[in-house]
């Protein structure tokens, strides 16, 4: 009688263990399934689109007039591009020279305290960088530059943007300076190094696969980011003629539209989301490949 | 490394050392100038955070207005509860698979690479897919819980991340000790690894929050704009950063938009430094 | 022979340590000097103080005087310094760059950027570091690659680059197999017509096979210097035999 009482405890024991295992699985699984339902809903929603235009027209075509259903993002394309090449620049050098004053010239105590400083640059919601950008950068650009459209304009954008990312590559390349086995640095100061020539011609070279990954991430946010956009761009769908021209970004224009767009439209906004869903994933995916290479190397 | 950099400015015109040469020299003026440009790019970064902190303090704080933010700040509740209810279970659960299960196969590496593609989307996209899958094909229209739903996938790598991470620093040992004493796995993972994991799991949380406060994109295209306190789940309701974007794109009354950016920079402040309080718990 | 290093009254701390009490040492040129005695006993810390390395402990206090060629090397520009004092370290360290970006880096540095200067330094050094035969057909590859012996040998080809009077050497072969230490003991014998060498080391037959002199340390204290041979057949301290004897340490 026990030992049937015992076995029957130990089988009801190893069942809710499999059970869990089956629940913590499917809670895994479902990441996969949300990112291929994502992927698989927006090409679902936007490639019908493509038989209205094809995607060469899509792609390169030069006016959006939605009106008269002609739907051409190569300005937008333009602008996200130039847009994010610009806050990455900036980004990149304010971005490494900050990571490597915390890093390797301040002492511990200031250097944790600007660290956790930047933390803070990071969680400041987008909006709050466009509400800003639009309330001081912009009128800023408007008194010193001029431009047609009261300061809205692609150097908005990119003053913004490059602010927004930089705590990505600071961080990231924060982590990867650290990371650089001391061994290097007592070489380099054995042979005469100064700290600067170590720092540029070693540990920078060392560190090198995780600050591109910072700088690439920072690349997907700029990329991705909308709302602090539309606020500062000006958001005009025409290639941009200078660094004062508004601009609308490929983000922007789904947002802008989609609450009022219906039948070839919509679907055309839709498609701007399969257009810059392929981009982001692309970027992702040749990331791990280019950290892969890297590495090996 | 201080103490280094002092050392040498004393030193460097020291004409007595032998081999020092023109180089020295021109070398010694060029370092400063990279020092002084390696300085302005570091105060460029912390000007430009206190010039963005300052302003909207400065500016804002004399016109918050509760009564006016009381909608907003019910909804944005709402978001995080909806979010977090969602996303905290599974990101829990898909974490304990990963670190305490899986075994290094083919699925825990599409599943590294979903949650790798998940954090990488924009969250403009997450409201793309809201938009099309809850609002549109579930028809639940613009509401709450389709916000919810969508912002509950956004954090929901985070979530998994941290989870992980808080996993990893709990040492074998007590596994080993739990299971020693007879305890099954599922016992040893409710009782010993999850309650030595919490604050690791809570800064996940607080993130999280964060970015569910500040997220504009994906909710505006999915839990729409009506201005008011819903009563259900299926109500539309606009969040304090929706709020601050439709007051700034109107711009009908720009003493709302700076009372509203206050309050919500405010908010976030908050959670930063609540996640810097359980960091240092953490440590101890 | 000439003194070239000259250490009077040398007291070194690091916080409320005190790593070094009172050390006095002449350092000849060319000639080989050989540390030794056991773990804690100072002699790393005073190899690194001589061309400052120290200065990158965080809390470190140095007393009394140092003297390279007549001149106090705390007053001096450590960079010069270590221009001319290189430095080889236990474990070896190439930067993960190619072979001969490695060996260049200290040329470069001092602002050499001839191509032909560059590959003459480059092939004299590697040479003059025996390793020459070994790495010229993968110049371009990177310097992480080779072996653990060959990598330390690339090092001191790296600081010999420099051009330095004296190269010191913390137990260069401690991490290297026996073949490799054998090679870098032959290539110090063939070093010393041209740099004063100055060596740490655990090992007594290494000492034996490769110095000229001996210095003996313990707890912070120089307790004996002297003669290789004399030192190893006939130590003048008691604690100097127990150890070379192997009773401690």
């Amino acid at each position: 009688m026990q030992n049937c009482n015992k076995t029957k405890h130990v089988w009801k024991k190893v069942n809710s263990e499999t059970l869990m295992k089956s629940v913590f699985w499917s809670c895994a699984a479902l990441t996969v399934i949300s990112i291929t339902f994502i992927g698989g809903f927006i090409l679902f929603n936007g490639l019908p689109f493509f038989a209205h235009t094809n995607i060469i027209d899509f792609l390169l075509g030069e006016y959006w007039m939605p009106s008269g259903e002609i739907f051409g993002i190569f300005p937008m394309l333009v602008a996200s591009f130039c847009g994010t090449l610009g806050a990455v620049v900036i980004g990149v050098v304010i971005g490494i020279s900050t990571a490597i004053v915390i890093t390797q010239i301040l002492p511990e105590k200031p250097a944790n305290i600007l660290s956790k400083t930047i933390d803070l640059l990071a969680g400041i919601p987008s909006v709050i960088y466009g509400f800003f950008g639009l309330m001081v950068i912009v009128p800023l650009i408007k008194k010193y530059f001029g431009g047609i459209s009261g300061g809205l304009s692609l150097l908005a954008v990119i003053i913004i943007l490059s602010f927004m990312i930089l705590p990505t590559i600071i961080r990231m390349t924060e982590v990867s300076l650290k990371a650089v086995p001391n061994e290097f640095k007592e070489a380099a100061y054995a042979l005469g190094a100064t700290p600067l020539q170590y720092i540029f011609k070693v540990q920078l070279r060392a560190a090198k696969s995780g600050i591109i990954t910072g700088v690439i991430l920072g690349i997907g946010r700029a990329l991705g980011e909308t709302m602090a956009v539309m606020l500062v761009a000006g958001n005009s769908p025409l290639i941009p003629e200078s660094i004062l021209s508004p601009v609308r970004t490929v983000t922007a224009n789904i947002a802008m539209e989609m609450g009022y767009a219906s039948g070839v439209h919509q679907q055309a906004l839709f498609a701007t989301g399969v257009v810059l869903f392929v981009i982001i994933i692309s970027i992702n995916v040749g990331m791990q490949f280019l950290i892969r290479r890297l590495e090996r190397s | 490394m201080n103490n280094e950099i002092v050392l040498e400015n004393k030193t460097f015109t020291d004409v007595t050392a032998p081999k020092i040469n023109k180089l020295t020299s021109s070398r010694n003026l060029k370092e400063k100038f990279i020092y002084g440009f390696l300085g302005v790019c570091t105060i460029l970064t912390v000007g430009f955070l206190f010039w963005l902190i300052g302003y909207i303090l400065i500016n804002g704080i004399s016109h918050i207005n509760l009564e006016l933010l009381i909608a907003p700040i019910v909804t944005t509740i709402y978001m995080v509860l909806i979010g977090l209810g969602i996303s905290v279970p599974i990101g829990i659960g898909a974490a304990i698979y990963l670190q305490e299960y899986a075994t290094d196969g083919r699925f825990v590496k599409i599943i590294r690479f979903a949650t790798e593609c998940l954090s990488a989307v924009p969250s403009i996209l997450f409201g793309l897919f809201g938009m099309l899958m809850f609002v549109t094909a579930l028809n639940m229209s613009w509401c709450l819980l389709s916000g919810g739903l969508t912002v509950a996938i956004m954090i929901l790598p985070t979530i998994v991340k941290t989870t992980e991470e808080a996993l990893k620093t709990v040492p074998i040992s007590y596994r080993e000790a739990s299971l020693a004493l007879g305890a099954t796995k599922i016992g040893t993972i409710v009782k010993v690894i999850l309650p030595s994991s919490i604050p690791g799991i809570l800064t996940g949380v607080v993130l999280s929050i964060g970015r569910i406060v500040g997220e504009t994109a994906a909710i505006y295209l999915t839990a729409g704009t009506v201005f008011g306190i819903p009563n259900t789940v299926m109500n539309s309701g606009r969040t304090l950063s929706v709020h601050l974007y439709i007051l700034a794109k109107e711009g009908v009354s720009l003493s709302e938009a700076y009372g509203t950016a206050v309050v919500l920079l405010i908010v976030i402040l908050g959670l930063n430094f609540l996640s810097y309080y359980i960091a240092s718990k953490m440590k101890k | 022979m000439s003194t070239i290093i000259s250490i009077k009254d040398l007291h070194f701390y690091y916080g409320d340590f005190k790593a070094l009490k009172g050390i006095n040492l002449d350092i000849f040129e060319t000639e080989v000097l050989a540390f030794i005695g056991p773990s804690g006993c100072g002699k790393s810390t005073l190899l690194r103080i001589l061309n400052r390395m120290s200065d990158l402990a965080p809390d470190n206090k140095v007393e009394g005087s140092i003297t390279y060629k007549g001149h106090d090397i705390f007053s001096y520009d450590a960079i010069e310094l270590r221009k001319n004092v290189g430095m080889v370290f236990q474990k070896p360290n190439p930067f993960p760059m190619s072979i001969y970006d490695n060996i260049a880096y200290g040329p470069r540095m001092q602002g050499i950027k001839n191509k032909g200067a560059l590959d003459e330094i480059v092939e004299t050094s590697l040479k003059s570091a025996a390793i020459w035969d070994e790495v010229k057909d993968k110049l371009k590859k990177s310097a992480v690659g080779v072996s653990g012996g060959q990598q330390q040998r690339l090092c001191i080809a790296r600081s010999i680059a420099m051009n330095p009077e004296v190269l010191l050497m913390d137990e260069p072969t401690s991490a290297l197999d026996p073949i490799s230490t054998l090679k870098i003991e032959d290539l110090i014998n063939e070093l010393k017509q041209k740099y004063t060498i100055i060596i740490v080391t655990h090992n007594m037959q290494q000492a034996a096979r490769v110095s000229d002199r001996t210095a003996f340390f313990l707890l912070g204290d120089l307790v004996e210097v002297g003669k290789t041979d004399d030192m190893f057949s006939n130590p003048q301290k008691k604690k100097t035999e127990e150890y070379i004897t192997g009773r401690f340490g």
